[in-house]
């Protein structure tokens, strides 16, 4: 029961939000509904949940993580976005960028959106069927485009555009990896396991090789393209520096890791049939291609949201050398994936602060310690916490990746991941601690822009944690992060 | 059961050739509606025969695409008040040409990839396949906004036609959420066309080159 109150809360708040019409009740039952969920997410935590629907939802490691990840976010974005949805104007406004005017789409179309977002992440993490997964993965598609499309403004109708034309021909791809399952677990006469996770894994050597690999193709390009490695990654730094701040964080920092599970569930039932290594050589490949894309896209970046954007690429990249690597590795991905979550969440929390204090997304901003004291100090220890330096919880990950690699003999791989880890932390070191020094230009200069509460609460308490993570790794959660690993070939 | 599935098929390929071949985007929005009902019927050829389930399936399906898309998407080009050909990068005669080359490429796929089991028709994989090229193809290379919303719908056209002797794999619950994410992502689409024609007094995808690094 536990698990369809998990969906049904969000989505029910989500139907809900799209009738009100009061904007203090909508933006009431949106952190009500978060702290909801959160709430039932930890008593998932205390219990785990007994499966419903014969099996096809249930709450396994890998799932609890992502879906905790999500959860937690959300209940932070949603703190930040009634301050935001407070200082946003119903009328039409001036493009600070061009100059030409746009309307904001209703509030009650964002809120409600990002609410059904969630309740379709929910269900992604819950899915132990591959096309259920597939239905879920494509529902966060089209509950999140309007939430880029805030501002109707021609950037974020293109960005939109990208992002659902994208994402949706390559999710297509993974339906027929999908189907190829299908065929992968047929007999001769048509009959065999259904497309449950379960049903799969233990029919394992019994699947045909040949088609399982095919799927496994199609499964990474598709849920590849979702979850941004290169090289189709194409949409996502335009979808996640065009939409508002509190949605790109929840885009960068819960939506990569649901499609990241698609990916996981692949390779689960791919190393089921004893072909893990065909799976890992291609992670590894497609990760240490994300890493340097995001490097030289980073390096000279004029748009800081943009910065943000590609990092999440590295990021991600980050994620599926883990996977590939194997062995301790895998670790470390899973306990990359929470520190990500939690440092570029804040980021973009933030970087929504810094765009409506100078609003310019330009590199070219300065003094924003003077002009933003709290933001200021935040964004620089944001920046310490991505970049992977210790104590940050990114730090731990980051090594425990590298002493994967090591471990695992492959020293050419292992000196390329730091070279490019040192790329990025240098280019996005100099960016950001720039954009915090030195002295801001024209009216900034001579007053304070103020910083309310909810504004700094949520990424201050995001960055408190990625701390706290490099600091101590609680019991409870190293058990899950060593399910998950387990579940996909860690040891 | 006894209903001949290659006549089907045979229509889908041609109807995939008319596509490649046409200028204008109502004659698109009619085809697509065509291959919709094709594909409805498609359904009903399935290994687990003519059960309630899967006619009421099928039926959705074809109405969906048939009748449901087709008006939505009419709507939208007709609030856009633009131009109503479909702009190609790769002119027509190169298309249908590219499509030759696609269909030879699909039959010599569906050779190489042999279905553990027997199929109502050794065509339907090839079909399907060439189905999802050609959509591919109509994304990649119609500049208009519209025409791209065709081709994902061709594309899904070709994915959910490889699915059907598969049907029996997945509840029918999931079936329909296939077909409701499908129809969401259409719908969406729909009203995106619609802004982005207010917005750009077009809806010629080739100018949204704006965002770049």
């Amino acid at each position: 029961m536990l698990l369809l109150a998990l969906l049904l809360l969000p989505a029910i708040a989500g139907l809900a939000s799209f009738a009100i019409r009061a904007d203090g009740v909508r933006r009431g039952l949106l952190v009500l509904a978060a702290a909801s969920h959160a709430a039932l997410v930890a008593a998932a935590w205390v219990g785990r949940p007994a499966p419903v629907w014969g099996g096809r939802l249930a709450l396994d490691a890998p799932g609890l993580l992502v879906l905790s990840l999500a959860s937690l976010l959300f209940l932070a974005t949603a703190s930040y976005t009634v301050e935001y949805l407070r200082r946003e104007h119903h009328e039409p406004v001036q493009d600070f960028e061009e100059g030409d005017v746009f309307t904001n789409q209703p509030e009650a179309v964002f809120t409600g959106c990002l609410l059904l977002f969630l309740a379709t992440m929910t269900l992604v993490t819950e899915s132990q069927h591959l096309s259920l997964l597939w239905v879920a993965v494509e529902a966060t598609t089209l509950a999140s485009a309007p939430l880029i499309a805030f501002h109707r403004h021609h950037r974020s109708l293109e960005a939109t555009w990208k992002y659902l034309l994208i994402c949706s021909v390559g999710i297509a791809l993974a339906l027929l990896g999908t189907f190829f399952v299908g065929v992968a677990a047929s007999g001769a006469s048509g009959e065999g396991p259904s497309l449950l996770l379960a049903d799969l894994i233990a029919a394992g050597p019994q699947l045909h090789a040949r088609w399982m690999r095919a799927a496994f193709v199609l499964f990474l390009v598709g849920y590849g393209t979702k979850m941004g490695l290169a090289p189709m990654h194409t949409w996502l730094p335009d979808a996640h520096a065009e939409a508002p701040s509190a949605a790109s964080a929840l885009l960068s920092g819960a939506l990569l890791n649901c499609a990241f599970l698609g990916i996981l569930r692949s390779q689960q039932v791919l190393a089921a049939t004893g072909q893990a290594e065909f799976g890992r050589g291609l992670l590894v490949l497609l990760g240490l291609l994300s890493m340097a894309f995001a490097a030289v896209f980073v390096l000279g970046q004029s748009d800081y949201k943009r910065m943000l954007a590609y990092s999440s690429v590295e990021h991600m990249g980050i994620l599926a050398l883990g996977v590939g690597l194997g062995g301790g590795a895998v670790f470390g991905a899973m306990l990359h994936a929470v520190n990500h979550t939690l440092a570029k969440g804040g980021l973009f929390l933030l970087s929504g602060n810094v765009l409506r204090a100078f609003r310019t997304k330009s590199t070219a901003v300065r003094g924003l310690a003077r002009v933003l004291p709290v933001t200021g100090v935040l964004w620089v220890a944001g920046m310490l916490a991505i970049t992977g330096w210790p104590p940050f919880g990114t730090f731990m990950s980051e090594f425990t990746i590298l002493r994967g690699a090591l471990d695992g003999g492959r020293f050419w791989i292992a000196a390329l991941y730091l070279v490019l880890l040192a790329a990025v932390f240098l280019a996005m070191g100099r960016i950001m601690l720039s954009m915090a020094q030195g002295q801001p230009e024209g009216a900034l200069a001579r007053h304070r822009v103020p910083e309310p509460l909810l504004s700094v609460a949520a990424p201050a308490a995001l960055l408190l944690l990625s701390l706290l993570l490099g600091l101590v790794l609680p019991g409870p959660l190293r058990e899950v992060l060593e399910a998950a690993a387990r579940a996909v070939g860690g040891p | 059961m006894g209903i001949s599935i290659d006549p089907f098929l045979v229509a889908l390929i041609l109807v995939n050739f008319m596509l490649l071949g046409s200028s204008r985007l109502l004659a698109y929005i009619r085809f697509v509606a065509v291959q919709g009902v094709l594909l409805g019927l498609l359904t009903l050829t399935a290994p687990e025969g003519l059960t309630v389930p899967a006619v009421a399936m099928a039926a959705g399906s074809a109405v969906l695409k048939g009748v449901v898309f087709p008006l939505l998407l009419r709507k939208a080009l007709g609030g856009a008040g633009v131009r109503r050909e479909v702009q190609p990068f790769v002119g027509f005669t190169p298309s249908v040409l590219v499509g030759m080359g696609a269909l030879a490429v699909s039959v010599w796929l569906g050779t190489r990839l042999a279905l553990p089991f027997p199929l109502v028709s050794p065509l339907l994989v090839p079909v399907a396949f060439f189905t999802m090229l050609t959509g591919l193809f109509l994304i990649v290379s119609r500049k208009t906004a519209l025409a791209q919303v065709l081709g994902y719908l061709v594309l899904e056209n070709g994915v959910y036609a490889f699915g059907v002797p598969l049907a029996s794999k997945a509840p029918l619950l999931v079936e329909l959420g296939v077909l409701l994410d499908v129809f969401v992502a259409v719908f969406i689409m729909g009203i995106m066309v619609y802004n982005i024609s207010r917005e750009f007094d077009h809806i010629d995808a080739a100018q949204l080159s704006e965002l770049r690094d």
